[in-house]
């Protein structure tokens, strides 16, 4: 036995993985760490949430501004024109529910493929999707100009006697992203009720306990509430991951089932959806990155999580890469005169630097994450996501506008620039989108406690009891 | 404790059920196996965190979830194909240059959101229908050990006095046999 001993002993050499949740926690301490940051006190608030929240929300009335000056003088304020009737609008449109698809994946995808290290981020992507849907979802009812008649979209008997188009792709969305906006609010709620029945349970203050309670429908943990529940969890991670997929397919349709060119290209669906991933990946390391030293959650988001999403990124990242290089051969394949001008106007048209800045960003700095070094660095990671960040909103613009200013017949080209108000509802909904999140960390449980409690290993309560 | 009028037959009044705590997931799974198997039919156990071994314990094999899923799936589908029939054909014809009314691979995206969004919601509103959810007052929630550390890192076992193996004094011996940190009263 000595001798198998010694020679079995290299074989650990193999650097063993990093666990996903640092040692020496028990369910009762993760709760605690967890529970806490929205159960602190309203007069020991951090000043850092504070001041954030007091920037997001300033930002959040230039949206209500920009918007307010819209409605009030149409349409015509932003640098939407003929032929580019999709601007900022769309662009926007696209990029932030792209932002919303990482949060469905982590939650769903992930938990169907089992990888246990989505535990620490998927309430706080999840909340990420529904508030990235949000801003999404300001954009096209904008667009219509007459945002108070948006209902018009939705099938229902009126005294008009008209009913939707339904063969048309913007239909599609509106079914494809209203359903999509309820299943993820439910299966966020869904994920929270545990969690909110703890908040109940722990909070001190009369009204902390009333809302928590009343918001945790009195959830008690019994075995059939959670037999019942693990089945429903799973059912609808089922249900979501084919409906993720079909969003951002459905997004793509509204460019793939016109005859612009550059947009009629079956290549769509598949690079938007990676488009999608990548571009949601990046905007969660993005936000996570501050956070987790801010709210000390290094025991619970630690290296390895970086380290995984870092590779979602790259592998997204490199099938965004192909759909570019496909987009290029369809081009000269299709042998369409147009297509193939409408690809080298890209490359060295009016808008050549955008197309030059969308490369830098999201295909050449990514290839940064091949190394560990990069991917292990916090700081590092930060500058690749907030890259791929620009590199995503670029890819929008230059699908959009590019095609749109030049096609077929040069007598009817244009030319495209936002103006201050596309820039300020652009910037708004960031504000928006922020505000949204600084009160999600301060009042409800970003990372979902019951999930974690599981993640502890079994022997953790044992050792407890043995101190 | 004991029933103060004739008229009242069944549990003693004052009484809702008996609750022991076990310090870990494993020895409740163990307890639950054992109330199961002596015939206790009204009991539940609470963990802050779903454990599977408890679930089987006390016998919860077949969520009604995944039927109603379905049911909410197929008629989500059905209703939203069915509203584009009816549009098309019926509500909003369009001739438009002799093309049939019914095209439906076109119609096949917003089905399929309907699909998803019937079951979705039923998989939600039936789980906490099936749960009893929203219930605003629960006996369990009087025992203050349980109000306190149900959801962080108690596990309970709770047999009630409606069961009809229920006996006040009998129960708690066989409570205090299963080896539990503490067993206590639930007022109901």
């Amino acid at each position: 036995m000595a001798t198998l001993d010694t020679r079995l002993e290299p074989l650990p050499a193999k650097p063993e993985k990093a666990p996903m949740i640092a040692p020496g926690h028990t369910p009762g301490t993760v709760t605690e760490h967890i529970a806490s940051i929205p159960l602190t006190p309203i007069q020991k608030t951090p000043k850092w949430w504070l001041g954030g929240f007091a920037v997001a929300f300033l930002v959040l009335m230039v949206f209500l501004w920009s918007v307010g000056n819209l409605l009030v003088r149409g349409v015509g304020i932003w640098g939407i024109n003929q032929p580019v009737g999709w601007g900022f609008d769309i662009i926007n449109f696209v990029w932030w529910i792209g932002i919303g698809h990482a949060g469905t994946l982590i939650s769903a995808i992930l938990l169907l493929f089992r990888q246990g290290w989505r535990t620490s981020i998927n309430r706080f992507a999840e909340a990420m999707t529904l508030f990235a849907v949000a801003c999404a979802g300001m954009y096209p009812i904008l667009h219509t100009g007459r945002p108070w008649l948006a209902y018009w979209l939705l099938p229902y008997p009126n005294t008009m006697g008209l009913w939707p188009q339904f063969r048309s792709p913007l239909i599609w969305d509106v079914f494809a992203v209203s359903t999509y906006a309820t299943v993820s609010l439910l299966f966020w709620y869904t994920g929270l009720v545990p969690d909110l029945a703890t908040m109940r349970d722990r909070a001190q203050n009369r009204f902390a306990k009333i809302a928590y309670g009343a918001l945790s429908l009195g959830w008690r943990g019994s075995a059939k509430h959670w037999h019942n529940y693990e089945t429903a969890y799973l059912l609808l991670a089922g249900l979501s991951t084919p409906l993720v997929l079909s969003v951002h397919t459905v997004v793509s349709f509204d460019f793939s089932a016109g005859i612009i060119p550059g947009w009629h290209a079956t290549i769509f669906p598949p690079y938007f959806v990676a488009g999608a991933v990548y571009a949601g990946f990046a905007m969660v390391l993005t936000l996570i990155l501050p956070l987790r030293p801010l709210l000390k959650l290094k025991d619970f988001i630690t290296d390895r999580h970086l380290q995984n999403m870092a590779k979602v990124m790259l592998a997204t990242g490199l099938i965004v890469v192909y759909g570019y290089a496909m987009e290029f051969f369809f081009g000269w394949y299709s042998g369409s005169h147009t297509e193939r001008f409408m690809l080298m106007n890209r490359a060295i048209g009016p808008f050549r630097f955008h197309w030059m800045t969308l490369i830098l960003c999201n295909a050449i700095v990514p290839q940064a994450l091949w190394f560990k070094k990069v991917r292990s660095s916090p700081v590092a990671l930060f500058v690749v996501s907030m890259f791929i960040n620009v590199g995503m909103w670029l890819e929008r613009f230059v699908i959009i506008v590019v095609s749109l200013s030049r096609d077929f017949l040069p007598s009817s080209w244009g030319m495209y620039r936002g103006s201050i108000w596309d820039w300020g509802v652009f910037i708004g909904t960031m504000g928006l989108f922020c505000s949204l999140l600084f009160l999600f960390i301060r009042f409800l449980p970003m990372i979902s406690i019951f999930e974690m409690r599981t993640m502890v290993p079994a022997d953790a309560g044992e050792k407890e009891k043995a101190q | 404790m004991s029933a103060s009028s004739p008229a009242v037959i069944g549990p003693p009044v004052g009484l809702w059920g008996l609750m022991a705590e076990f310090p870990d997931p494993k020895s409740l799974a163990q307890a639950a196996r054992r109330t199961h198997q002596a015939g206790y039919r009204r009991v539940e156990a609470y963990t802050p965190f779903p454990v599977e071994e408890v679930m089987e314990a006390l016998d919860h094999h077949h969520s009604k979830v995944p039927l109603m899923v379905l049911a909410g799936g197929i008629l989500g589908g059905l209703g939203g194909f069915g509203l584009q029939m009816w549009t098309n054909l019926v509500a909003y014809p369009m001739n438009i240059g002799g093309r049939p009314l019914i095209s439906w691979p076109a119609f096949i995206i917003p089905t399929f959101e309907c699909t998803i969004l019937g079951a979705c919601l039923s998989a939600v509103i039936g789980m906490f229908a099936l749960n009893g959810l929203p219930m605003p007052y629960h006996p369990v929630f009087n025992v203050p050990r349980f109000s306190e550390r149900a959801s962080t890192d108690g596990y309970f076992l709770v047999i009630e006095a409606a069961d009809p193996k229920f006996d006040r004094s009998g129960t708690e011996i066989f409570l205090q046999d299963l080896n539990p940190s503490e067993v206590s009263e639930v007022e109901p």
